[in-house]
């Protein structure tokens, strides 16, 4: 039975089962994937149509129902001539949209609001926006875009002359598509004759495993074409980030270390792999009593790994001068303890790709933040070379580090290999969250002391880090947190020791910070309990000892340049004087149930890898008809990486932005530009991709027999000319004479690589671990319901030292969106492995969660960056937790010491602390 | 291989339920989410398309909301003012997108402990019209009903409408919902209250119900009974005890330990009523 219905002002007609959602009907029935799928459940919105113009979740409507109506997806938005509508052209011009995967859903939810009121007020976009999240962006800038459709608020870019592209706010070069629904993600691009695999997952957290015969599996469903288990696995059956440790099983074999863990994957079409029910596949499990948290150190506790003694992964330890004997010279000693739990990332878009083998290499198709390290990871697993492998990334719906290990690709790889067929599988929101990474969780205490001068002494600290089931990151977190653990100020004396930690849990991995936002809370909190005991004043007290150039870190490392915390406090200290003052007149004048404070959080993060070697290499062409191209590998996560990498080669090379092509990703047609992680690309690739810009120019320069002063006329695309003027010296050179032998068929080719300095850390934890350090502080003002022990954030000023801001649009886009998810693990966020594996019950901050954020960006130029650039994407998240924490302790007196400070918890300390005796 | 059946008329989707085995969907907003990653197998009763189920009328002694009114149906209707709780619970479903295509009907028939919707009927007393080949029956909200995804709904019947008594003209209502953020939030503890006041001024009727704390939100007897007759006036938010809320049993979970929700359910029972009385 056909439903015909209208879709976009044209008929449409299905021939799918009634049942079956809207949204897949409209994307793998109908090429609609401009709908994004983010949940299956109605939790995210990503899937908002419209339907007889009221938004829905396409997600949620059976095809059916839409029989004889009308529905309006985003490709329905834009004019017949393909002009963007003034709400697409606002959100582009805005950057409302950073991955863009949710900005289909955002951009359909502002339509229905536009249908209904032309002129809606702040309060009225959220709610009719409430029901769309968002993990980038933190919201703000689509509330400005959406009110500048309310009321024009003048021309937000630029289009920039040749040379002037850094530093200014241009237009994405992706922005079009992130607005206009043609944006493939990894669950857009299969081919439509691609078999389906999906993952059958362990329900224990901890068991052994047999497996049975699929004899009867196969006669019941003709459409299944495999079981996979780890009997196909062509090559190593392991996988895992560190080239030499590769731990994790693609499938399980024999053991589960976690719930949720791939024991068998069914390849067939949909409705047979999404037909069969996991109880129905034979799999004999023997459960086992499960290790949660740090239970694994207890000494009767099972070994998660043969391999690892005590369920300890490894230590991590940073020593410099004698922190113990210091201490007792300190005026004041401040200890606390502290807690964090699992956080997830949270992207929009689960995991997704399809892989196809083609003869002896094998190709996959995927979202990935690792195209180059995906590559060789997979490659060890077939158990072929790793050129043998292509990754072609899709764009990346959100990573934040959770799409660094592999996701779908073990699968998707063997089935592709084995059968010889194109395979495809998206995971579900609940796999996602059940099988991807997580933040570590962790318990942390330490002391700090100072004078009464306020002058730091010395800073202890013991933090344990939960990486789960399997290595993952751990090794990074237990290394990076010792090295940051006394936060941005220079101490003379410190002593920071971690440990890494096994349990039956989600594997913890790479996660916006890599420990640091969890080692923040400590020692900002501390900072905060030592300026009160000597009566100085938060601000000045870390003002005074913020470190600055020609002092020494932790690890002994000199900061020669680019040490901008004290600027960024200087900054902050208008705004902190007058938000302080404001809530203690607040609380003086009201009633005391609703209490406000006002805090403030300081981070340092080492850009770059720590104490390892992390090259990337830029190439820019020149063709033989003027083409000039970047080919860039560094995958673009929503942070803006493909404009931001645009940016720097052009003013390299000396050339319009707009006059320059880009090829992105392709391991087949980009060098390894490393992972997009760490804060490191604009860093690390920005500088290979400006220094190949800048090779270009000179290979040109040489050829015009000119000196560097020259200037370059690239003529229009096609010409093939090239006009170089040398003062009175006009020299014209003609491509099409040079041969074409170049890579990529170009003429000319510019190469650059950049490997940031750094040196190994010695057994104490000494060296120079990382090229450069982003700084930061934020003030946050909150308002807590002591009845209740809700906390709503007010207010966020934030002062980010980026070296030199690439693009500000793009800058304060990381800001925002770090800001959200600081508060999201302050305030709401953690994740119980079994329990919050989906997004109604594991909660993330919402259009109404995410207050206004002043953005203040500091330039203390970094030499070894950019144009002085250096890194955000991780810096913006650190501050956030403890600002938050420091300003409920303002407004109530409590402190919270555990992350979330859920309404539960903080009710509970302030009722402990007998601060309210209803 | 399921079936699908989407009638128009009633008595064809009664029929089909005497026939048994139907899975009823009408907005969907529960149904799919109970099925992510998994093929929809069984035999589903479309109850949307049915003629005259969506209607909220006043029938003169009652409003009737019908099987198939959504949210958003309820948040637009021209209804009295002592509607203004359940309107503002259905604001606070999930987000616009839900209160499009949920319905009220739908809300309670899911059976969910946290349903937004269940407060501020069980303090209206609103009944259950259900439907069979066998005829109909009303039963009401609090027997409806019966805990944790369980209803009094027989697999041969169908939910045709909730019936709410009309209250007295100057009835006022209120509806407070705790949540852990500010949109798409199932509620921690939800309390929604209706006060009729008498000629004197003080408080005539006063029917109060809390949800999220209980298998099925529910009814504070004591409460209504000791501030019967009470003036109505800023002082009688300052009358709720702790020893009201002995109807409550609270469990802990990710939202909230069962403790806290007591404690908060003691807060904002008080700041509901203090509402009601500004």
């Amino acid at each position: 039975m056909s439903i015909s219905f209208n879709l976009n002002g044209k008929p449409a007609a299905t021939d799918a089962a009634p049942a079956r959602r809207l949204a897949h009907v409209l994307r793998d029935d109908l090429g609609f994937t401009g709908t994004k799928i983010g949940c299956d459940a109605g939790d995210c919105g990503a899937c908002t149509v419209l339907l007889d113009g009221e938004q829905v979740c396409s997600c949620l409507v059976p095809v059916a129902q839409v029989s004889g109506r009308e529905v309006t997806t985003v490709e329905g938005l834009a004019a017949a001539d393909g002009r963007l509508s003034e709400l697409q052209q606002a959100f582009h011009e805005y950057g409302a949209a950073q991955c863009g995967i949710c900005t289909p859903g955002m951009l359909m939810a502002a339509a229905d609001l536009f249908k209904h009121n032309e002129t809606p007020t702040d309060g009225q976009i959220l709610d009719a926006m409430g029901g769309v999240l968002c993990r980038c962006t933190g919201y703000s800038k689509i509330l400005d875009a959406v009110k500048h459709v309310v009321q024009p608020n003048g021309v937000r870019f630029v289009n920039p002359d040749a040379g002037g592209a850094m530093g200014a706010r241009t237009l994405k070069t992706d922005g079009i598509r992130k607005v206009d629904g043609t944006e493939l993600f990894g669950a857009d691009v299969a081919p439509a004759d691609a078999l389906w695999a999906r993952a059958v997952r362990s329900p224990h957290h901890s068991a052994t495993f047999t497996l049975g015969s699929f004899d009867d599996l196969h006669a019941r469903w003709p459409g299944l074409v495999r079981v996979l288990t780890a009997a196909d696995v062509p090559g190593n059956n392991g996988y895992g980030i560190y080239p030499d440790v590769k731990d994790q099983p693609a499938f399980a074999d024999g053991q589960i270390r976690f719930k949720g863990e791939t024991v068998v994957a069914l390849v067939g079409d949909y409705d047979t792999v999404y037909g069969i029910r996991d109880e129905d596949v034979p799999i004999h499990y023997t459960s086992r009593a499960p290790i949660f948290g740090f239970d694994g150190l207890a000494a009767d506790a099972h070994r998660i790994h043969d391999t690892y003694p005590g369920n300890i992964l490894a230590h991590g330890y940073v020593k410099k001068g004698d922190a113990a004997g210091a201490m007792k010279n300190a005026d004041v000693v401040v200890e606390d303890s502290f807690a964090t739990g699992f956080v997830e990332h949270g992207y929009i878009e689960p995991e997704a790709g399809w892989a196809r083998r083609v003869g002896d290499r094998l190709e996959i198709t995927v979202s990935t933040q690792a195209p180059y390290m995906d590559r060789d990871e997979v490659a060890q697993l077939i158990g072929i070379p790793n050129e043998s492998v292509r990754i072609i990334p899709t764009a990346c719906g959100g990573g934040f580090g959770g799409k660094l290990d592999l996701g779908v690709h073990p699968v998707i790889a063997v089935a592709a290999w084995v059968l010889d067929r194109p395979v495809r599988c998206t995971w579900t929101r609940i796999e996602s969250m059940a099988a991807s990474t997580k933040r570590h969780p962790s318990r942390i205490t330490a002391r700090y002391g100072c004078t009464k001068d306020g002058d730091l002494v010395a800073y202890e600290m013991d933090g344990d880090f939960n990486t789960g089931a399997y290595v993952s990151w751990g090794l990074t977190v237990k290394d990076r947190v010792p090295v940051h653990a006394s936060g941005p100020y220079f101490v003379p004396h410190v002593e920071a020791k971690s440990r890494a930690v096994f349990a039956n849990e989600t594997p913890a991995g790479a996660f916006r910070g890599f420990g640091i936002p969890q080692a923040a809370i400590a020692h900002d909190t501390l900072m905060d309990m030592m300026a009160e005991e000597i009566g100085m004043d938060i601000l000045e007290f870390r003002l005074r000892n913020a470190i600055r150039k020609g002092q020494e870190t932790a690890t002994g490392q000199r900061l020669d340049y680019s040490a901008g915390l004290d600027q960024c406090l200087e900054a902050l200290r208008a705004p902190w004087q007058q938000a302080r003052a404001a809530a203690e007149k607040f609380n003086a004048e009201t009633d005391g149930v609703t209490r406000r404070g006002v805090g403030l959080g300081c981070m340092w993060y080492g850009c770059g890898n720590t104490s390892l070697s992390n090259p990337s290499t830029m190439h820019v062409g020149l063709a033989a008809d003027g083409a000039v191209t970047l080919y860039s590998g560094a995958q673009d996560i929503g942070q803006g990486t493909n404009t931001t990498m645009m940016q720097v080669a052009a003013d390299g090379l000396g050339i319009r932005m707009d006059r320059m092509d880009l090829v992105w990703g392709d391991t087949d047609k980009t060098a390894d530009a490393g992972k997009s992680s760490a804060s490191r690309q604009a860093y690390v690739s920005g500088r290979a991709a400006m220094e190949a810009g800048q090779d270009l120019r000179a290979q040109i320069m040489r050829l015009a027999n000119v000196g560097d002063g020259a200037t370059i006329d690239f003529g229009e695309l096609g010409a093939g000319v090239l006009k170089v003027t040398d003062g009175d010296a006009v020299r014209e050179i003609d491509l099409s004479e040079l041969p074409a032998d170049k890579l990529h068929g170009n003429v000319l080719v510019g190469e650059a690589t950049f490997d940031p300095p750094a040196t190994p850390l010695d057994e104490m934890g000494q060296g120079n671990p990382y090229g450069t350090y982003g700084f930061g502080a934020q003030v946050a003002e909150v308002e807590v319901d002591v009845e209740l022990g809700t906390v709503k954030v007010l207010h966020i000023w934030a002062a980010h030292d980026v070296g030199a801001a690439i693009n500000p649009t793009q800058v304060e886009g990381q800001v925002h969106g770090g800001v959200a998810q600081g508060l999201g693990l302050a305030l709401m966020e953690e994740y119980l492995p079994g329990r919050t594996e989906n997004l109604h019950d594991y909660l993330i901050p919402t259009f109404g969660d995410v207050p206004p954020i002043d953005v203040f960006l500091i330039e203390d130029p970094e030499p070894t960056g950019p144009y002085g650039a250096k890194g955000i994407g991780e810096p913006a998240l650190i501050p956030t937790p403890p600002a938050i924490f420091g300003a409920i302790y303002h407004a109530t007196g409590v402190r919270m010491k555990q992350a979330p400070a859920t309404p539960d918890r903080v009710r509970a300390a302030i009722l402990a602390a007998g601060g309210d005796d209803s | 291989m399921s079936s699908y059946l989407r009638p128009t008329e009633l008595g064809e989707a009664l029929q089909a339920l005497a026939a048994g085995g139907h899975t009823i969907v009408a907005g969907g907003t529960d149904f799919y989410p109970a099925r992510v990653g998994r093929a929809i197998d069984e035999d589903v009763l479309d109850v949307t398309a049915i003629a005259g189920l969506r209607g909220i009328e006043d029938r003169g002694d009652h409003f009737h909301i019908g099987a198939t009114a959504t949210w958003t149906d309820l948040i637009r209707a021209d209804l009295p003012d002592w509607f203004r709780a359940l309107k503002q619970a259905a604001r606070e479903v999930g987000g616009v997108q839900i209160q499009n295509a949920g319905t009220v009907v739908g809300n309670i028939c899911n059976a969910s402990p946290a349903a937004d919707g269940m407060p501020g009927l069980v303090a209206l007393d609103a009944a259950v019209v259900l439907g069979s080949v066998s005829g109909e029956r009303e039963v009401p909200i609090t027997d409806f009903v019966q805990g944790n995804r369980k209803t009094a709904r027989r697999p041969d019947e169908m939910v045709l409408g909730l019936r709410i008594p009309v209250c007295g003209g100057d009835a006022r209502s209120a509806f407070l919902k705790l949540g852990a953020r500010k949109y798409l939030v199932i509620s921690i503890v939800m309390v929604s209250a209706v006060l009729e006041k008498a000629a004197d001024g003080t408080v005539g009727r006063l029917r109060i119900a809390v949800g999220s704390c209980s298998e099925v939100a529910r009814r504070l007897p004591a409460l209504e009974a000791a501030l019967a007759g009470k003036p109505a006036d800023a002082s009688l938010a300052g009358l709720v005890g702790a020893e009201h809320l002995s109807p409550l049993s609270p469990i802990g979970d990710v939202r909230g330990s069962a403790g806290y929700r007591t404690d908060a359910a003691l807060t904002l029972v008080r700041r509901t009523i203090a509402a009601l009385t500004e």
